[in-house]
Parts: C-alpha cells; sequence; structure tokens
C-alpha cells in the first residue's frame, strides 16, 4: 500500500514518548573502569567490606573473559572506557517530601504514581484473569545510578516485607544479601554477568516472608538520564517459604544518539510452595529512524526454584531498545516446580531481539510452560533462542514450548532456534511454531468495513499478544497494550 | 445513487475493465452476471477502494461525490459495503470485537457516540438471527476456520450490522446449500428498502429467484454487453454466454 512511508516518518518522530531530558545537577564517576572505578562505586554506596571484595573479584574474572560472538544480533565493538559508571543527582535519595521536585516531575511525566495513594485497577478490559487485586502499587524508583526514593514501605514493612533499593539492603540487611547475591547468577556466569557484579549502582530488593502473600504489586522504574553513561542495576528478589510476591519492571530512556549500555542482572530465589511473578515491560528508547542511537540491554535474569512446589513466572513485553538481548531463565531443582516464560517482543527500524528462555530440569516432577510472540516490522530481525534441558533427576519432567512470529512487511526477519537437551527418558516436551504476516488481504478487509489501518495492525497485533498479556498485572495489561500500538503506528508498508 | 462512467482498469500489464458503465438509482437491486474472469470482482473491489488495481479512465460518483478520490474506510462509513467472494480470516479478533470496531468507527465518522455494549450484543443477536448464524460463531476470530457457507453468511451479518446504502455481493451464493442460500437472500430482502442499493454478481439464476432483480446485467471481457430486467437472466441460463462473445467479436 502507498500512503506509507510518509506516515513512517511521522511515526518515527513522535512515536517515543519517554524520550525526553531531565536536566538536573547530577554527580558522575569519570569515565574509564579500572579497580578504582569499582572502590569508588563501593564507597559512594557506604558497603561493607565483603561486598567490595565480591566486586574486585567479579571485575578480575571479568577482565578475563571476551565478549560472546554466538547471538544473533550485530553491534560495533563497545568501548567500556568511555563508559561513566556512576551517574546520580546531586541531592540524596530520601522520602518523598525530600525528593528533588524535578524527578517527581520526570516520574510524573512518565505516568508513574510516587504518591501513595492507591491505583484504581483499570476495570474495562481485559479483566477475566484478575490476577492483582484493585489493591495499589508500590514503587521503586531509580534514576540512573541510585533508587530516589520508594513508596509503601511502612505499610510493605508491617507485614513483614522489605521493599528497599539495593544499596539500602547492603546497608540494612547485610547478611540477607550476602546469603544469596551470586547464588542464582554467579559473578563469572557470563560476560556481562561479571561486568554487572562488578560495576553495578543500584536496584530493588525484595523480602518476602514465610507464609506473607505480598499485599500489592512491588514494581520498580528504571530511568536512565544522563549521557555516556551506563546503567547497571542489580535486582534480588527472595520469596520463602509459602509465600508469593508479583513485581513488574517499567524502563525508559532519553533519546539520544550515541549508544547506551544497559546491563542488569536479576535473581530470583524462591523455596518451598514459593511464587514469584516477574513483569518486565520494556520500553527503552529504541533509536531512530536510521538506527542511530539506542539502548543496548544486555541483561541476565534467572530464577532459581529451590523448593519444592515452586514455582516462577517470567512475563515480558519488550518493545524498546535498539537491541535486546536476554534469557529470563528458571532452574527448577526442587521437585514439582514450574517455571513460566511468556514474551512479547517488537522490533521495528532497525531494531534487533534475541531473546527467550531457558528452563533447567533438575528436579521430579518438574514443569515448564514457554510462550513467545515475536513481531518484526520494517527492517527489524529478531530471533528466539530457547533451551529445555532435562537433568537424568528430573523424572517425569515436562515442557510445553509455543513460538508464534508474525512479521508485518518483506524486509524483517524472525528466527527461531530451540535447543533442547534431554538426559531423562521419561520426560514429555511438545514444541509447536508457527509464522504468520499481517496481509495486504486482511487490511484492506478491515478498511472495507470501515476500519482504518492503524487500528487493523493493533487489532491484529493484539489478537496476536493477548495470550501473554493476560498474564499480565491488569493495570500493566492495559499499559502494554497502548504501548504496542504506539509502538507499531503506521508500520504496514 | 451510484453512477459509473467509462470506468477503465488494470492490474500490472493486463487491462481487465475496457470501459463500464452503470447507473443505480437508490432502492435498486442490480445483478451482474458473467463469465469467469469477465472483471465482475474486479470491478466490485475498485468500488470497495483495492489499491492493487491501477484505474486507468472514466470515473465514479456514490450520490454525487467522487468514490475514486475516498479512502477505502471512508467508502466504507459513508455506506459502501462489499460482500467479499473470499471473505479473510484474522486470527486472534474476536468477530463481535471486529465488528463492534467497524459499527463504531461509522458511528463516530457520522458523529454519533458510540454504541453501548449492552446494544451492540442485542443488535448481533438480533442480525445474526436474519441470517441464522450460529451464535458462537460471534466469539470465534474473523472467518477463522469458518466453512465456506458460514463464511458467506458472516458476510451478510456484517452487512446487516453495518446497514450500508449501498451493498455490493460477489457470488454471496457460491458454495451455498439450499437452506444456506435461502437465509442468505432472506437476510438481503429483510434489508432491502427504498433508500438501499444493491448490487449483486452471481452466476446463477437460482438466487435471483429469491432476491428480484431490477435490472441484470452482463458483463463479458471487461464490458457490459447487454442489460435488461429480471428474465435476463432467465435467458442466460438457458442460452449461455456464447452469444456475447460473438456480439463482442462484432
Ligand atoms: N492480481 C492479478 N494479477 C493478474 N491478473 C489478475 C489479478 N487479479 C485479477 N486478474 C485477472 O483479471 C481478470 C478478471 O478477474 P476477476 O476476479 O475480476 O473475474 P471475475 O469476473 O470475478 O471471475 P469469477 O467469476 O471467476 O469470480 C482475470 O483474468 C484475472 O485472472
Ligand atoms: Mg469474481
Amino acid at each position: 500500500m502507498s500512503s506509507n512511508d510518509e506516515t513512517i516518518e511521522r511515526f518515527t518522530s513522535r512515536g517515543y514518548e519517554a524520550g525526553f531530558y531531565t536536566d538536573i545537577e547530577q554527580e558522575f564517576a569519570p569515565p574509564g573502569l579500572n579497580e578504582e572505578t569499582v572502590r569508588f562505586i563501593s564507597a559512594k554506596k557506604g558497603e561493607p567490606e565483603w561486598m567490595l571484595e565480591w566486586r574486585l573479584e567479579a571485575y578480575r574474572g571479568w577482565l578475563e573473559m571476551a565478549m560472546p560472538t554466538w547471538q544473533n544480533v550485530r553491534f560495533p565493538p563497545i568501548d567500556f572506557q568511555a563508559i561513566s559508571y556512576y551517574a546520580a543527582p546531586k541531592q540524596g535519595p530520601g522520602s518523598l517530601d525530600e525528593v528533588d521536585p524535578k524527578l517527581l516531575e520526570t516520574y510524573e511525566r512518565l505516568g508513574i504514581p510516587l504518591h501513595e495513594q492507591k491505583m484504581l485497577a483499570g476495570v474495562e478490559e481485559g479483566g477475566e484473569e484478575g490476577g492483582s487485586g484493585a489493591s495499589g502499587v508500590a514503587v521503586d524508583a531509580v534514576f540512573d545510578s541510585v533508587s530516589v526514593t520508594t513508596t509503601f514501605k511502612e505499610e510493605l514493612a508491617q507485614h513483614g516485607v522489605i521493599f528497599c533499593s539495593i544499596s539500602e539492603a547492603l546497608r540494612d540487611y547485610p547478611e540477607l544479601v550476602r546469603r544469596y547475591i551470586g547464588t542464582v547468577v554467579p559473578r563469572k556466569d557470563n560476560f556481562f554477568a561479571a561486568l554487572n557484579s562488578a560495576v553495578f549502582s543500584d536496584g530493588s530488593f525484595v523480602y518476602i516472608p514465610e507464609g506473607v502473600t505480598c499485599p500489592m504489586e512491588l514494581s520498580t522504574y528504571f530511568r536512565i538520564n544522563a549521557g555516556h553513561t551506563g546503567q547497571f542495576e542489580r535486582t534480588l528478589i527472595i520469596a520463602e517459604r509459602g509465600s508469593s510476591v508479583s513485581y513488574l519492571e517499567g524502563c525508559t530512556a532519553p533519546q539520544r544518539d550515541e549508544n547506551q549500555l544497559h546491563a542488569a542482572v536479576v535473581e530470583l530465589y524462591a523455596h518451598d510452595d514459593a511464587q514469584i511473578k516477574y513483569s518486565t515491560v520494556q520500553n527503552w528508547y529504541p533509536g531512530d529512524e536510521n538506527g542511530k542511537g539506542g539502548v543496548y540491554n544486555f541483561v541476565t535474569k534467572r530464577g532459581m526454584c529451590a523448593g519444592k512446589r515452586s514455582k516462577i513466572s517470567w512475563t515480558q513485553v519488550e518493545t524498546g531498545s535498539a537491541i535486546t538481548w536476554k534469557y529470563p531463565s528458571c532452574v527448577l531443582k526442587g521437585d514439582d516446580a514450574i517455571g513460566e516464560f511468556y514474551s512479547v517482543a517488537v522490533t521495528r527500524g532497525y531494531q534487533q531481539a534475541d531473546t527467550g528462555t531457558k528452563m533447567i530440569h533438575m528436579g521430579r516432577n518438574t514443569r515448564s510452560h514457554i510462550v513467545s510472540k515475536g513481531i518484526a516490522a520494517d527492517r527489524a530481525q529478531q530471533s528466539y533462542r530457547g533451551l529445555v534441558k532435562v537433568l537424568p533427576t528430573a523424572a517425569n519432567a515436562r515442557n510445553y514450548s509455543q513460538c508464534d512470529s508474525m512479521l508485518i512487511g518483506s524486509e524483517c526477519g524472525a528466527h527461531t532456534f530451540p535447543y533442547i537437551d534431554i538426559q531423562n527418558s521419561s520426560a514429555q516436551l511438545e514444541h509447536e511454531a508457527t509464522t504468520s504476516k499481517i496481509g495486504d488481504d486482511q487490511i484492506f478487509y478491515c478498511k472495507q468495513r470501515g476500519i482504518s489501518e492503524e487500528d487493523a495492525v493493533s487489532m491484529i497485533v493484539n489478537g496476536f499478544c493477548k495470550e501473554v498479556f493476560q498474564k499480565l498485572p491488569m493495570e500493566f495489561a492495559v499499559e502494554a497494550q497502548k504501548l504496542l500500538e504506539v509502538t507499531l503506528e503506521d508500520s504496514v508498508g | 445513487m451510484l453512477k459509473i462512467q467509462n470506468l477503465q482498469a488494470r492490474i500490472e500489464e493486463a487491462e481487465i475493465l475496457k470501459g463500464i458503465d452503470l447507473e443505480m438509482g437508490q432502492g435498486e437491486v442490480h445483478a451482474i452476471m458473467g463469465p469467469n474472469g469477465s472483471g465482475k470482482s474486479t470491478l466490485a473491489k475498485i468500488l470497495a477502494g483495492d489499491e492493487s488495481y491501477a484505474v486507468t479512465g472514466g470515473g465514479v460518483a456514490l450520490e454525487g461525490e467522487d468514490l475514486l478520490a475516498m479512502e477505502p474506510e471512508e467508502r466504507a462509513r459513508a455506506g459502501l459495503f462489499m460482500g467479499f467472494q473470499y471473505p479473510v480470516e484474522i486470527p486472534g479478533v474476536s468477530n463481535s470485537y471486529f465488528l463492534k470496531a467497524a459499527v463504531n468507527a461509522a458511528r463516530q465518522a457520522r458523529g454519533e457516540a458510540e454504541i453501548d455494549p449492552v446494544s451492540f450484543l442485542k443488535l448481533a443477536r438480533e442480525r445474526a438471527q436474519w441470517v441464522q448464524l450460529d451464535e458462537s460463531l460471534l466469539n470465534r476470530p474473523v472467518n477463522a476456520g469458518f466453512s465456506g457457507g458460514e463464511k458467506k453468511r458472516n458476510e451478510i451479518f456484517h452487512m446487516a450490522m453495518l446497514e450500508p446504502r449501498l451493498a455490493i455481493l460477489d457470488e454471496t451464493d457460491s458454495g451455498l446449500d439450499i437452506d444456506a442460500l435461502r437465509a442468505v437472500a432472506d437476510g438481503v430482502n429483510r434489508m432491502r428498502s427504498p433508500e438501499r442499493s444493491f448490487l449483486i454478481i452471481t452466476h446463477y439464476q437460482r438466487l435471483l429467484n429469491y432476491i428480484v432483480p431490477d435490472h441484470v446485467h452482463v458483463m463479458v471481457n471487461g464490458r457490459i454487453v447487454r442489460s435488461g430486467g429480471k428474465e435476463l437472466a432467465e435467458e442466460l441460463e438457458r442460452t449461455g454466454y456464447a452469444l456475447f462473445d460473438d456480439e463482442e467479436a462484432a
């Protein structure tokens, strides 16, 4: 169809609404990476000595590691000496009335509630699932390298729930952090995990005590603001026996010509009968229409289902970033443990994504469920990469995988790399994959009924992703749907 | 209502419509018959705004407006409906959700408020009844996995929901069993009114026994070679199109 080139132009300039910059006084570490940088960050955070040693050990490990090459994404070499590893607003973190009004404004503009009033769950749409009630959302707001505030802390504390920045946790609950950090993602797990372990600056810490169902949604909003910096966040969530929690992270960054590195590590730890639901709505700046700029989102996320009947569920909606490269995974160690991965990844323009999951079955009767929906438009490339591994100890393991790709236009591509490694013959695996296209005939049919092209595309794409959106907490499902609409505006060419 | 003048069109290098003239008044039912490949669907799709065809000459006016200058969705909102010869499947989008979007797009264009869900559901049930469309098809994805007959009934159901001023039905009767044919014809007859016009493309006289046309046109090789009353359809049934090939050659 003909009228589209101009509309694509129109889109790229207005499509990324979070692309603004907050002009605020910030403190930076000078660019460059060496042991001094690591010491500087650790000192800034007032960390215990063991933490510094832990970081230095990771740093030395990283020096000996090389950037992997197996990924199906392309980018020029990263100059790790050109990046600043620490950037923080001059005015330190604090309670709401102490936070710089400019920061509050920033979050307001992004639509993130930092005031402690209960949000009402959207009732009109997508309401069937209703996993999360109208209970409100607690927010940890991370701005570049530091957490600026965390809401609802007191109310959560009444239930024994700890929700704070990881820097605070290192000061207030060092033993808890020490016991768990690096147990799910070891320091030298991979190149970027090692880098993160050396220089991570902030992130969230969650602890749910035995038997407690967390009374509200927890969420962290990561905002990259400063230029020439990287964001290295670290999140650790611990669910004790019989507890449960639902956590969501959202991410945005200003529009810039340079590529910015975001290398996070997320570790989840579930004891017997515990459940952790981790949702991501990732909308980092994707770069401009010529592929200039954008965030490199290179992240290691892993959950340990250590306990019997424990359950970890990853849901991700990835619409932003120049490059998304991540595999939220589950280690199913406890008997009868369950791992889930629900993903929607959208790439357009020159965006690239290589994402998927790993399900490692160790315990008996462990089950995993994978649903991946990939959408590629324009010149974008996308790969699903997944591993299902069944160890000899995992009798009666089961996996179901479904990988669907949707192509919009003819210059984009979708690729699927499902790996399986079965070492126990009682395992049962099912894999389904489809590739579909939004056809001109479908668009014409919709138009003939009076539906505009934009509405037609968003209707078809939403239909394609419905299964995953239903897994998101209700208030975010609506958000995600809108985000997808904005992202794919005018994408049929 | 509709005035087609010397309409010519091609796709890639092939000239398909070679000068069509056709005038339809309000409330009239016209039928177009003609051999396979003569350009009937091409005409229907050009009227609906399919951009894969290039109009190379002539023009079309819908109630005095230049139809060809309008976007397909604008034509639809202005009251033009086309029932597809091959209805398109849209997986993942429920039939009722789709129709609600369609109904609301038209209402919005008229400056009306969106239809409320309860009224919509009531209307949908009533109109589904008109063509005896199984209600379960409302909640299934648009046309996906529908049988051939179900797809055709669904087209008429869409028409009944959208209440167009001009409905073009491209072989809506093909592939229907006798009961379905009756149901579709009943649906159309129910919709007939002094304000609403129909352009019905068909190969079979049988449909025209149920939906009695005011005019019948014969299209051969991109031209309308003869027009007449409903008796023309009966004549065609007896003689076939061979006669017209000669006429055209002459
Ligand atoms: N995309 C296309 N490329 C090339 N030729 C085409 C294309 N679409 C239609 N045609 C040709 O145009 C001519 C008219 O086709 P059209 O579908 O309008 O015929 P029709 O009268 O509706 O036939 P039928 O009775 O079989 O439905 C045919 O010869 C067909 O092959
Ligand atoms: Mg035809």
